[in-house]
């Protein structure tokens, strides 16, 4: 009666990376042959990839603060002090693991891993490849990693509880409010994508977009345009970033939810920052921005030529390249994240819960509104005229922006104080 | 993959008897996370992923956050713990028997469907996430939506109470 599961109903479609280590044999797998595969894939794939990326987007992030604010960052370990997450990897390795006197002391320890497992579950259902998606049958993989990203939550709140500290109480208590309500958002606006795909299918939802520019979502029509804005917005606040970093507002609540942590336990709360910060720019790429498809659909071109013509190193090389394309993709809508948070203030909480139930949610809701009107009412050619008309529209906007910048950098003098020079008085 | 379903029977128990027998109420919402994780991994194993991800959005998610933080909203952090009465606990008992019978009754009395559905490849998947949105929006569509408006009345009842409260 239980043989009946997920994953022996999933023979039919058994992924690619799976025939190259099972071979293409029919019969199901046993239970010990499943969860080996699953634990080398994580142990040799996923714990590295999270590791490595995690470390190089702490280094990212205070090289880019470095630069905003007219310093240089981390420039001592190794090139461009690319070594410093290691460096303090250490440090932290070899810290005091201090647990207050007052502190639930179960919970307190539970806390960071509750907070880390659930972000690197949601690394499950992402697509990095036309068969680089490590479970490619999950039906549901949009809604699953929404699942994952609001379990994770609760580490948070656990760990304010947890530590018997009123900042950290405070850190938990704006955490909760500011995620829950940020949470609807956030789905609103993924339903947008979802009803212009027709799946929630991550996988499917690629292979949608392989057409080139002009069939990625963003550019479906003017409603994903918009719902891209808001769950980049929303996103932002589940993520705890700033500007809506208030759960560990240093300037009034020393550090949040984690004032009371120090070494590795601190340090797998920003693991789990970083982690959830690419599984959220990964959504973004795979919903709106085509996922690992290039704006040439040659991706996807490729990818069909080879599976035709059974070309294994073809499909493994074109695998690749889309691993990079969507990681470069996640990596832009990162390093966004980042700029916000070194340019923007943080607003208070009033501000933050008003900003999403009186502004955000009715544009969410509008949005979903206008979107399955489109869905109903506007034809196939009125369709592809306004989508044309979008993309032109949005690569204008990203052709300005860039231009604009490289224009900034190369115009800038970088102003350097001097102690010795004193200005002349006026 | 029985071996799989004993994991998550086994994480889904535990954290059930946590729930009972703990005292301290933010325990007691770890403890219901570890049920509600079994439970859903049970699901997923049973090839009914919606559900599974439904399970942990809205409770795990949703229903648990909005626990601790009643719980921290309310209670003084040292002793948010549970006093249990002995007339509560009677009818807690009582209740869960009477629970317990019920369900006993339905699982001996029901007739399994499940030993003739898994005969070959032509239902490779039988559970289709689009057949479910169908089946909510077309045949079930008023019960649905009858849902929904229950809901929507709570909603507008307690943001009406909480603004008379405020007055």
């Amino acid at each position: 009666m239980i043989s009946v599961s997920a994953l022996s109903l999933g023979e039919a479609t058994r992924t690619f990376f799976e025939r190259l280590y099972f071979g293409d044999k029919p019969e199901p797998l046993g239970t010990a042959t499943q969860l080996i595969y699953s634990a080398v894939i994580v142990l040799v794939m996923a714990v590295p990839f999270v590791g490595t990326l995690a470390a190089l987007a702490i280094w990212a992030e205070r090289k880019v603060a470095g630069h905003i604010q007219s310093r240089i960052g981390p420039n001592r370990v190794g090139p461009f002090g690319i070594f410093q997450s290691v460096a303090d990897g250490i440090k932290l390795i070899g810290k005091e693991d201090l647990i207050p006197a007052g502190a639930d002391r179960t919970l307190f320890r539970l806390a960071p891993y509750l907070c880390f497992a659930p972000v690197f579950a949601a690394f499950v259902a992402l697509p990095f490849g036309p068969d680089l998606i490590f479970e490619p049958r999950l039906n549901v993989g949009v809604f699953y990693v929404l699942a994952m990203l609001s379990v994770d939550v609760l580490g948070v709140i656990l760990a304010g509880w947890a530590s018997d500290n009123k900042w950290s109480i405070y850190g938990a208590m704006r955490e909760a409010c500011q995620t829950v309500s940020y949470e609807i958002p956030l789905g609103l606006s993924v339903i947008v994508a979802v009803m212009a795909a027709g799946t929630l299918n991550m996988a499917d939802m690629s292979r949608m977009q392989s057409g080139g520019l002009h069939t990625w979502l963003i550019f479906s029509n003017p409603f994903t345009f918009a719902a891209f804005i808001i769950f980049f917005i929303a996103s932002l606040a589940s993520n705890k970033r700033a500007p809506f970093d208030l759960p560990e507002s240093e300037s009034e609540l020393v550090a949040g939810f984690h004032t009371e942590y120090s070494g590795m336990r601190w340090a797998f709360f920003f693991f789990a920052e970083y982690a959830a910060m690419f599984v959220v720019g990964a959504m973004q790429a795979a919903l709106f921005l085509g996922g690992f498809h290039d704006p040439f659909g040659l991706v996807g071109h490729f990818h069909a030529k080879y599976s035709a013509a059974g070309n294994n190193a073809g499909i493994i090389l074109v695998n690749v390249a889309a691993a990079v394309i969507f990681i470069v993709k996640a990596c832009v809508i990162i390093f966004i994240q980042m700029w916000l948070r070194w340019t923007l203030p943080r607003p208070r909480i009033d501000q933050v819960l008003h900003g999403c139930v009186k502004v955000l949610l009715p544009a969410a809701c509008a949005t979903l509104l206008g979107a399955a009107l489109w869905q109903l009412l506007a034809g196939p050619a009125v369709a592809r005229v306004v989508s044309m008309l979008l993309t032109a529209g949005g690569v204008a906007i990203v052709m300005i922006v860039a231009t604009w910048i490289a224009y900034a950098i190369v115009t800038a003098r970088r102003v350097r104080p001097r102690l010795s020079e004193p200005a002349p008085l006026q | 993959m029985a071996g799989l379903f004993y994991i998550f029977a086994l994480t889904a128990a535990a954290g059930a008897v946590g729930v009972v027998l703990s005292r301290n109420i933010v325990r007691t919402a770890v403890c219901l996370l570890a049920a509600l994780l079994g439970l859903a991994g049970l699901y997923f194993s049973l090839a009914a992923e919606f559900i599974a991800v439904v399970q942990l959005v809205v409770y795990a998610g949703g229903t648990l956050v909005l626990i601790v933080f009643g719980v921290m909203l309310t209670a003084r952090v040292p002793t948010a713990h549970l006093d249990i009465k002995m007339r509560e606990l009677v009818i807690a008992l009582c209740t869960g028997a009477v629970f317990l019978a019920v369900l006993w009754g339905g699982i001996l009395t029901a007739d399994w469907p499940v030993a003739k559905a898994s005969t070959g490849a032509a239902d490779a998947q039988p559970y289709r996430i689009a057949k479910l949105g169908e089946a909510l929006l077309g045949d079930y569509l008023v019960p649905f939506e009858l849902a929904s408006v229950v809901l929507l009345v709570v909603m507008i009842g307690a943001a009406y109470l909480a603004k008379a409260r405020r007055k």
